[in-house]
């Protein structure tokens, strides 16, 4: 195989940046400054990481657990928060049998620290300044805690004042289950160019007006953008629907390479 | 649980690569030997365990690397891809 690469590793004194240079991540400390309760099986944490730099909306962390026999579990976790806020909010699901996400959210206390790596990725992404002057809409679909990514996204958004267009059709198993539902609710009743469609797959409230059953592409027919808009898609969650809403976006019409997918497999565990 | 449930993205591999690379891999290309596919790191399959990693082709399920971390070496079966181009662009 052959492995090309254009980047020139200048002496110390040159100070070009050399964009994609990931210089080794290197583990740090985060603080616990709150654990806000989302839904019965959720949590998110909001840490205080003193040498974090920034990071863009659909990143992710590494979180290492080490016990005290010396044995190491980690997981990936995605950014909650935008780039903008000072803190760095991670939300997690509590996964029965999960190595990782049982300690953080049943044992984790508030002034507790965690050792985590980060920012990492450069492809599941959205950066508001980098789309200026591009005016495609924004289709975001997620299913359970897939939405954590796809928040950073509409957070970073309404930080940023950009007005794009932006749909995100969320699928839940119940009311009580939708993450941030009050806060997507007070975003999109502030903002007439986002709009949040529901989708409650296992119980539906009396008086529930909108879908109530799976992702398929009926449903993606009735809510995407029309591929003329030339729109781009996010997509995260369990395995199965991201691949699901990934094809059936593309047999709608999608350009394959606007249609961005994150899988949660069992959802970090 | 099925296998598919098992699978994430090349994504999560970011933060395993960069231990080897110091650049955002999630976003370097590679090509697979089986198929002839050229994709992102971020968009191809990533089956983890005990000891490392597999990344695999999307589209034929070849494995294109597999990455295994014991005593003290990272050891990198790379033949299942024939081109890997890392993004790098000098500003």
């Amino acid at each position: 195989m052959a492995i090309t690469t254009t980047a020139t590793l200048g002496k110390s004194s040159d100070t070009r940046v050399i964009k994609g240079m990931a210089p080794q991540l290197r583990w740090q400390l985060g603080k616990v400054l709150e654990i806000r309760q989302e839904t019965p099986n959720v949590k998110s944490l909001i840490l205080d990481v003193p040498d974090w730099t920034t990071h863009l909306a659909g990143q992710h962390v590494d979180v290492r657990l080490m016990a005290e026999d010396g044995y190491q579990a980690q997981r990936s976790y995605s950014i909650a928060s935008p780039p903008e806020d000072r803190y760095l909010m991670l939300t997690v699901e509590r996964i029965e049998d999960g190595e990782v996400s049982p300690y953080l959210t049943d044992e984790l206390r508030v002034g507790d620290r965690i050792e985590l790596r980060g920012p990492i990725g450069g492809y599941f992404v959205w950066n508001a300044r980098d789309e200026k002057g591009d005016d495609s809409p924004l289709f975001l679909v997620a299913g359970g805690s897939g939405i954590v990514p796809l928040m950073a996204m509409i957070r970073h958004r309404g930080n940023s004042g950009n007005t794009v267009p932006t749909k995100l059709l969320y699928s839940s198993p119940c009311h009580e289950e939708v993450i941030y539902r009050e806060e997507l609710e007070r975003v999109s009743a502030n903002d007439s160019s986002l709009r949040v469609i529901h989708t409650l797959t296992r119980r539906q409230p009396h008086n529930w007006m909108s879908y109530g059953r799976r992702i398929d592409r009926a449903m993606l027919a009735d809510t995407a953008w029309r591929p003329a808009d030339k729109p781009l898609a996010f997509t995260c969650g369990p395995t199965t629907l991201v691949e699901a809403v990934a094809n059936d976006l593309q047999a709608l019409g999608y350009e394959p390479e606007r249609i961005k997918t994150e899988r949660f497999g069992p959802t970090g565990g | 649980m099925r296998d598919t449930n098992l699978r994430l993205d090349g994504n999560a591999a970011g933060g395993l690569l960069n231990e080897m690379f110091p650049f955002e891999m999630t976003t370097a290309e590679a090509t697979c030997g089986g198929c002839g596919t050229t994709k992102l790191f971020g968009e191809v399959m990533l089956y983890r365990h005990g000891m490392g990693a597999i990344l695999r082709c999307a589209d034929c399920d070849t494995a294109l690397i597999r990455i295994t971390h014991v005593g003290g070496s990272y050891r990198l079966d790379l033949s299942g891809i024939t081109y890997l181009r890392i993004a790098a662009d000098i500003h």
